[in-house]
């Protein structure tokens, strides 16, 4: 065999479907064949035979909270945290806190940030944060975008503490990985109504709860960014460390974690990004900022100024999102010998003179400090007005009404009808058979037993709506996101802007995308299946173009050289080249649903979601817990099911 | 030349890779490498016992795998061995403690990799500086010894460039440079010059040169490359799967090869070029020997002319210092040039 480069598509005997799949299924049909003759037992899990789970949970947390004294550990760190978030929103917004100084003038702030921006992005970078802070500022959110980045400013830096010390036990201490690999997925699957409740419950309610909710949500990726890029660091940088005769604290401290940077620095891109994300849904434990603001504002169908926070939101989610990553591919650049230190720290001087400049021009300039209702420039009522007109012009009425009627009554309702209508045992055999098929008994067991769980839960029926939600909206999204994705990756010139699109839109904080929905479809199913549809296209897109965009040139000519048509081309060597990369877009999408679906419960659904969103209310727990382990159950399933298919594929075809 | 002092022994030293390597190694004495490999371990090295004087340039080689890097990596262990043992200047390396260990190193060692093993976010100057920091010198002495270095090198202006702003051959520089900041005693070199281009390594080999002249350390250097063997090497160590064939001159190896391996690897050299009038000296016994003498340090290429227009049978041999150390038959020194009919 000839030595070739070119990873080449072998030939591996498709087995037709693994004939455990194929009994699973069998098995699957037949329950839901025989539904009709089924005794009740064999379709829904009856009232008696439900374990107490959340009383078990209520019970358990109980015992931690109070016997085991955790809620005097959980106060003490609130109190330190308090006193942390006392400080940033004393300086941003002027809270009567230590240490009595704020709020800083928007000038000052905004000069600051386009200093930072210069520094790690020359004058786009200045222009964009800088631009957005004048723009927080004219448009008369300063003090709720304050409140929003005051807790940001603290749960940031924590979760990138906690996630770099959790990262290195990680990598040092195999069984700790191993220990906390499964913990950190869940984390990523488990609804943000789970954070929310053990946040208010253990640490104070404000503040202090968001920020804590917003730091157990932000660690994930920075301990599994840490580990990645500890375990990368080249042998031979490590040698010379050795060999350089340092002690383990050393080769840490000056071996192993500047090695790392690239990846640690992508860390925290992603907890700050996941932090911004986390901090607007916080409005749902009454936390004050934009995301409350924005809250209530949709809940009373104010659009125009829905619109304008959307505007701040995604803006602070760019700007925040590009510094990062410029700050990722910054190297540092040699000065010539000689430089003087005044030259070596331009930059800084020139940040410290902006801000005290501004800091006195403020004393004499009150625009500079502050601007007040009389001079913001809000349109809020204006662009009211402007959409209401808009929607209500017949043409697009007349087809969103349509729509909106067409999907409920032809789509939706007989999807979740016969979704509603299957015995669990049949559903669950359904998801076992799938698991079968990609990874054989144990994956066959794992989905199968997910599901069951949940069925013995006793919230199967709402389960069942969360999961006709999610795979109705996929489904639409895939239908949509799928072809736009392939046509966008046929040249160069189309690819890169879709993709920095996709990749711009995936920084938004969920909860934007609700906006448009509300806009276009009012409060109701469909509108929450049309925000779902539109995060949940971004990733499809975006993984179908890089799949698509990933094919090595030489397959390509290969396949031109053999006469092929661009469609044969399309369809024998792109897509099954892109499947596995496209499976994992297709995977995002579902886990993006998956949260999307139960931010939407404030719409009103029946699912999950809105039986979690309840449990706000009080204190069950217990209750909260298991709601939210169905949707992370689930979530995990699906999973599990196509990481598993693609990295198989992925084997099969060399990559 | 083997010394009579070693710095470095190496006695029956084995490095196996593979599951629970300490309890196999036993029975893996006497084995093969194929039969080692059949068991499910790579010996990486095997049964290795080679000593390194006080001063000598040992340079180690052998193809792609044979287990080069992994020797030279036990001798500063870098890894730990399996079974043998290694004595570093009197010490048995392997029951130090990490204590002192890091001290050894910090004091007695350097070593230059081949892709240099440069830390990316520190400039020369503090890259050079890097093994002082870690002994803890000040920031003034270590800034003093790392431009010192630098000098050396020929790096001088750019102390404060990137190693991403540095061609290959400047920051292999800069990592010979770290390698020396200590002032080691032994040096190891595992194949710096192979990631330059020829040119840059031809350069290097002669800064190599120059600096051992001034520096004269106990240097270990792995090669790919024959000549640059030759052109450095007081002794040359061929290594087969894991086992050294042979460690001796480069005369002897070309001339005496010990094993068909050896003669096969050694085949294609241009053996005029490597052997000298010292290694063809025989002793004096009862040879008329008159006339001039030919210096024992010049290879029998660099006496072509001499020993064609020469009618004496043997021609007496004389190194630097005018010592008489033997005399050379000439027929014999011809068929080297010539090649034997
Ligand atoms: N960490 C390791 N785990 C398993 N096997 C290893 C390891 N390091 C080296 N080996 C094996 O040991 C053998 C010797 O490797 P070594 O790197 O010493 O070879 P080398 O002579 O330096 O080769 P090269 O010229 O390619 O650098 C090889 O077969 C290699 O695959
Ligand atoms: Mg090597």
């Amino acid at each position: 065999m000839s030595d070739t480069t070119v990873p080449v598509i072998r030939a591996v005997p498709e087995r037709a479907l693994p004939g455990g799949a194929a009994i699973l299924l069998a098995v699957a049909l037949a329950l839901a064949v025989a539904r009709p003759v089924l005794p009740e037992l064999l379709v829904r899990v009856p009232d008696w035979a439900i374990p107490p789970y959340q009383d078990w949970m209520q019970a358990l947390f109980d015992f931690i909270k109070d016997d085991l004294g955790l809620i005097h550990v959980t106060r003490a760190i609130s109190a330190i945290l308090e006193w942390f978030l006392d400080v940033t929103a004393n300086l941003l917004y002027g809270k009567n806190r230590w240490p009595y100084l704020g709020p800083l003038p928007w000038t000052a702030v905004a000069a600051v940030a386009a200093v930072v921006g210069y520094a790690v992005g020359r004058w786009r970078m200045a222009l964009l944060a800088g631009g957005t802070f004048a723009w927080i500022a004219l448009i008369g959110q300063w003090d709720l975008a304050m409140q929003t980045l005051s807790v940001i400013a603290v749960a940031a830096p924590t979760a990138f503490m906690v996630g770099l010390i959790l990262g290195i036990l990680a990598w040092k201490f195999p069984r700790f990985e191993a220990a906390l690999l499964p913990i950190l997925a869940v984390l990523q699957t488990l609804p943000f109504f789970t954070y929310l409740l053990p946040a208010v419950i253990f640490f104070k309610v404000g503040p202090t709860a968001g920020c804590v909710a917003t730091v157990v949500y932000a660690i994930p990726p920075m301990v599994l960014m840490t580990a990645l890029g500890l375990k990368k660091v080249a042998s031979e940088v490590i040698e010379a460390g050795h060999m350089s005769g340092s002690t383990r604290w050393q080769m840490l401290r000056h071996v192993y974690l500047p090695s790392a940077r690239t990846e640690i620095l992508v860390g925290v891109n992603q907890v700050i990004m996941l932090s911004l994300a986390m901090v607007v849904l916080t409005a749902f434990i009454g936390m004050p900022g934009l995301g409350a603001k924005l809250l209530s504002l949709m809940n009373s169908l104010k659009l125009g100024r829905s619109f304008e926070i959307g505007v701040t939101i995604v803006l602070i989610a760019v700007t925040l999102d590009r510094i990062s990553k410029a700050w990722v591919v910054k190297q540092p650049v040699h000065f010539e010998r000689g430089t003087p230190w005044w030259e070596r720290n331009r930059l800084l001087l020139i940040a410290l003179g902006a801000f005290v400049g501004c800091i006195l021009i403020a004393q004499f300039v009150p625009l500079a400090n502050e601007i007040d209702r009389k001079h913001e420039l809000s349109m809020g009522s204006e662009i009211d007005t402007v959409i209401r007109a808009v929607l209500a012009n017949e043409t697009i009425d007349a087809a969103t009404a349509w729509l909106r009627g067409f999907l409920t009554v032809s789509v939706l309702i007989p999807f979740r009808d016969a979704v509603l209508w299957l015995p669990s045992l049949s559903v669950i055999f359904i998801l076992a058979a799938a698991g079968y098929a990609v990874g054989g008994p144990r994956s066959a067991l794992l989905a199968g037993g997910f599901f069951a769980i949940v069925a013995l839960t006793g919230w199967w029926d709402r389960a069942m709506i969360t999961l006709y939600t999610v795979l109705s909206a996929v489904v639409i999204a895939a239908a949509v996101g799928l072809p736009l994705g392939m046509l966008a990756a046929r040249r160069k010139k189309w690819a890169q802007p879709v993709l920095l699109i996709c990749d711009t839109a995936q920084t938004f904080p969920s909860f934007i995308y609700l906006i448009p929905a509300i806009m276009l479809f009012g409060v109701n199913d469909v509108s929450v299946i049309f925000a779902i549809f539109i995060f949940a296209t971004v990733p499809l897109m975006r993984y179908t173009i890089e799949g698509i965009r990933a094919v090595p040139e030489e397959l390509l000519e290969a396949a031109d050289m053999s006469g092929a048509t661009r469609s044969q081309k399309l369809w024998k060597v792109q897509i099954p080249f892109a499947l596995p990369t496209m499976a994992i877009g297709f995977n995002q999408a579902i886990m993006f649903a998956f949260f999307m679906v139960i931010i939407a419960a404030f719409i009103g659904t029946q699912d999950l979601g809105q039986e979690l969103q309840r449990t706000l209310a009080g204190n069950q727990l217990g209750k909260n817990f298991v709601l939210g382990m169905c949707v992370a159950l689930m979530a995990l399933t699906f999973d599990h099911i196509i990481m598993r298919w693609s990295a198989t594929r992925r084997k099969v075809l060399g990559v | 030349m083997s010394a009579a002092e070693p710095i470095i022994s190496c006695r029956n030293v084995w490095k196996l890779f593979g599951q629970k390597p300490e309890s196999f190694v036993a029975s893996a004495k006497g084995k093969s490498f194929e039969e080692i490999r059949r068991a499910g371990y790579i010996a990486a090295v095997r049964d290795v016992s080679i000593e390194v004087g006080r001063g000598e340039l040992l340079v180690v080689m052998g193809l792609s795998g044979s287990g080069k890097s992994t020797l030279v990596r036990c001798m500063s262990r870098l890894i730990d061995i399996t079974d043998g043992e290694i004595i570093v200047d009197g010490q048995n390396l392997m029951s130090l403690s990490e204590k002192e260990l890091i001290g050894l190193r910090r004091r007695k060692m350097g070593m230059v990799f081949q892709s240099f093993g440069l830390l990316p976010n520190r400039n020369v100057l503090d890259n050079v500086a890097f093994p002082l920091e870690m002994r803890g010198q000040d920031r003034h002495d270590r800034r003093e010894r790392a431009l010192e270095v630098i000098k050396l090198v020929g790096l001088e202006g750019r102390e404060e460039y990137f190693p991403r702003e540095l061609s290959g051959g400047q920051q292999q520089r800069v990592g010979i440079a770290r390698s020396l900041a200590i002032e080691p005693d032994i040096w190891f070199l595992d194949e710096p010059f192979s990631a330059l281009d020829p040119l840059i390594r031809r350069e290097m080999q002669d800064e190599f040169l120059r600096l051992r002249g001034m520096l004269g350390k106990t240097i270990v250097f792995i090669t790919h490359d024959f000549d640059e063997a030759l052109r450095l090497a007081d002794r040359i160590a061929i290594m087969k799967d894991g086992a050294v064939e042979q460690c001796d001159t480069p005369d002897k190896i070309v001339l005496k090869p010990a094993t068909e391996y050896v003669r096969k690897f050694t085949e294609d050299v241009e053996k005029s070029r490597v052997v000298h009038a010292r290694g063809l000296a025989q002793p004096i016994n009862g040879h008329a020997v008159e006339g001039p003498a030919v210096p024992a340090n010049a290879t029998v290429l660099q006496l072509a002319r001499q020993l064609v227009n020469e009618r004496r049978e043997y021609l007496p041999v004389a190194d630097a210092g005018g010592k008489l150390v033997g005399a050379m038959n000439r027929q014999e020194a011809l068929d080297i040039l010539l090649g034997s009919a």
